[in-house]
């Protein structure tokens, strides 16, 4: 679980340079500057490609955090 | 079968491809150079945004960045592009380019083109992208009333296309539009003149007729989406959520293709492929095979694959690229199958610049640069060898090697795709081009020039095992023994009986060699023989044998087997090793073999024959690079 999240972290830490605060959970788009509706399509598309998985249209707006968008990733690799 | 979404005839980024992107930065120096061999590698997304990153900030620092040619593209969609402007500079970079991306507003076309005051329309574009898709050309639904969809499709490009002509003041690339793969009519389709593909296939024509009318460039988005599949290129998913026209999964296949047009454009599209011989355009090697045991020609599958390797490098020649060809072969050896062997297509009036040595590739294809007078960019090297594939990269980055797979059928493939040779043109002077070249096969000058090959042999990581021969050995020892001409000594043959016999015998040092480096076990590659003999009253070993594989030379094997024989003649006792040429039509390259090994020549026969002897007190080992 932990080695997705480290996955998704550097994800967006390689996506939102000048970002310096923590990486975690309850991390929240607000809570970065640059995080827009781009973005967040580019991030979406970083984690299919990384993880090998794709998202269903339904999933795709329902994460509210990082923490529930590990939880999505987690439970579509065991379904691999 | 390989996919050309993957890329496949480019090698894998290194591993320590981040490193790299950071140790670039700090280059006091030489960044283009550095910015294009990175981006010559699959880049998955990640890794070509951060190429990318690189690459703006060295424009940012006023980095000069030659060789790479600037260009600054303006791109203008109905979709979300910029996960693809993303990965263009790197995909650019790979093609020569330094490609400077100016997006317009999402969706906003025609006010972009038309606003004199918008951003397409005030970057000072070298071109612009129109990136529109069936969907804003209307072309997404069927007319089945007998309205003409297509007449204002082309309308509608052929107004924006005047609009930033006149606006923005560069030329164009239009697109063409891939087919969603939602046929109505079935096998019906094509008969309906206002289904969805019919009315795309008239679109098509009539882009690459207004292509050609307004002077502008056209981007094959339909080819590179049939090639890749219309069920994996369309993604409805992606499109819903996120408004991309067309997988992400295919991005960098097409940032590659837009790479490729980018450097046709500037002219850096390549001139010449270069063709090994051996394995490359004929199966089996011609100096160890002969002309009767090469694979070329129709009725085995091996001679057809090679077959059409010729194939494709005629209609290459045809269209205007040279051909070349370097191998490591005798230069009469090599020529023999070109002038003699009737299933040949090529002939030796194909190839501009022949050379055929013993001299290191690097050094061949610079001759071969400098004999067409064009530069080491302008040339592609086709080789089924991967070591050699390796040291040319290493050696002259600046010449495209593709990667190929071990089934030569599917070499055409990967030549063909990996577009070396994108056009924006094709004139009579493309089409006399070859012939323009003197047919004579020419020579090149090698310069006496050699290339580090230090760095290249240890990165082989090469494991050598020495054995005496044994009953497990015997077949390819004898194979070895009677098939071998060119890196013979002495020539002498055995029969499998007399090779079990020299097993046995004890007064015999026998020596079995084989070869491992990281792209594979390479098998048996030497054999030796040696018998005890008195060189002026002093107990010696005679090399009665002494045989290698082509493939291994430029290794230092050859002093590798030699350290080894004096090291067990040291133990036996022995004080000189003797070792013989005896000449034939087929073994001149080894007539100096004991002389580079530091032998004397002590004499040389009326008929050429020639003995060397080698002192073993004098002899020190020296340090190889192999495990």
């Amino acid at each position: 679980m932990s080695e997705i999240m480290d996955k998704v972290a550097d994800i967006i830490r390689d996506m939102f340079e000048d970002y310096d605060g923590p990486v975690d959970g309850a991390l929240t788009a607000e809570q970065v500057p640059d995080w827009d509706s781009l973005a967040q399509v580019k991030l979406m598309v970083a984690v299919e490609g990384e993880f090998g998985i794709r998202f269903e249209s339904r999933e795709i707006n329902e994460p509210a955090n990082v923490g529930e968008l590990v939880e999505m990733i987690k439970k579509k690799l065991a379904k691999k | 079968m390989p996919s050309f979404r993957d890329l496949p005839w480019l090698s894998l980024a290194p591993a320590d491809f981040r490193e790299r992107c950071a140790a670039l930065d700090k280059l006091a120096s030489g960044w283009g150079v550095a910015l294009q061999h990175l981006a010559t590698h699959r880049l998955d997304a990640r890794s070509a945004a951060r190429l990318g990153k690189v690459i703006s900030r060295c424009r940012e620092a006023h980095r000069p960045l030659d060789p790479l040619s600037g260009f600054r593209l303006g791109v203008l969609s109905n979709a979300t592009f910029d996960l693809v402007v993303e990965q263009l500079p790197a995909a650019a970079a790979r093609h020569g380019v330094d490609l400077e991306a100016v997006t317009g507003e999402y969706d906003q076309v025609v006010q972009e083109t038309a606003d004199p005051q918008s951003r397409i329309n005030t970057a000072r574009l070298d071109a612009c992208l129109l990136a529109v898709d069936h969907r804003w050309l209307r072309l997404d639904r069927p007319n089945l009333d007998g309205s003409d969809g297509v007449a204002p499709a082309l309308a509608q490009l052929k107004s924006a296309s005047a609009a930033i002509a006149q606006n923005a003041g560069c030329p164009v690339i239009f697109q063409t539009i891939p087919v969603p793969p939602l046929a109505l009519f079935g096998s019906y389709e094509r008969r309906v003149a206002g289904s969805v593909r019919s009315q795309i296939a008239q679109a098509n024509k009539g882009i690459a007729a207004l292509a050609t009318e307004t002077g502008s460039y056209l981007l094959d988005t339909a080819a590179l989406a049939e090639r890749i599949g219309t069920d994996a290129w369309f993604d409805p998913v992606q499109w819903l959520a996120y408004k991309l026209p067309f997988s992400a999964d295919c991005i960098p296949a097409y940032a590659d293709t837009l790479g490729r047009l980018l450097g046709a454009i500037r002219g850096k599209a390549r001139k010449c492929l270069v063709l090994d011989l051996d394995n490359t355009i004929w199966g089996g090697v011609i100096g160890d095979d002969g002309m009767d045991g090469i694979a070329i020609g129709q009725g085995s599958a091996t001679g057809e694959a090679f077959l059409a390797v010729q194939q494709l490098a005629l209609e290459l020649r045809s269209r205007g690229i040279l051909l070349a060809a370097s191998s490591k072969n005798n230069d009469d050896v090599a020529r023999g199958p070109f002038r003699d062997h009737p299933d040949m297509l090529l002939h030796e009036s194909d190839i501009a610049v022949f050379q055929a040595n013993w001299i290191d590739k690097p050094s061949n294809l610079e001759a071969i640069a400098r004999s067409l007078n064009i530069g080491l960019d302008a040339l592609v090297l086709l080789d089924d060898n991967p070591a050699e594939r390796a040291h040319v990269r290493a050696a002259l980055p600046a010449v495209a090697v593709p990667e190929l797979p071990e089934d030569p059928a599917l070499f055409p493939w990967y030549l063909a795709s990996a577009g070396y040779f994108e056009s924006v043109s094709f004139s009579a002077e493309d089409r006399s081009r070859a012939d323009s070249y003197a047919s004579d096969a020419r020579r090149a000058d090698v310069l006496a020039r050699s290339h580090d090959t230090g760095d290249y042999l240890s990165s082989l990581a090469m494991k050598i095992a020495f054995a005496p021969f044994d009953s497990l050995g015997r077949q390819r020892i004898a194979q070895l023994i009677n098939k071998s001409n060119q890196f013979n000594l002495t020539t002498r043959r055995y029969t499998e009986a007399e090779i079990a016999a020299l097993e046995a015998d004890p007064s015999v040092f026998t020596l079995q060699v084989r070869l491992a480096d990281r792209f594979g076990d390479l098998g048996m590659i030497g054999v030796v023989v040696c018998r005890r003999i008195a060189h002026e009253s002093m107990p010696a070993w005679d090399i009665d044998t002494w045989l290698m594989s082509c493939r291994v030379l430029g290794r230092r094997i050859e002093e590798a087997m030699l350290a080894r024989i004096a090291a067990t003649a040291r133990e036996a006792g022995v004080a000189a090793l003797v070792g013989r040429y005896i000449p034939t039509a087929k073994n001149s390259m080894v007539a100096d073999h004991y002389l580079k090994l530091g032998f004397t020549l002590v004499e040389q026969s009326a008929d050429g024959v020639r003995t060397f002897v080698l002192t073993l007190s004098g002899y020190t080992a020296p340090a190889l690079p192999l495990a």
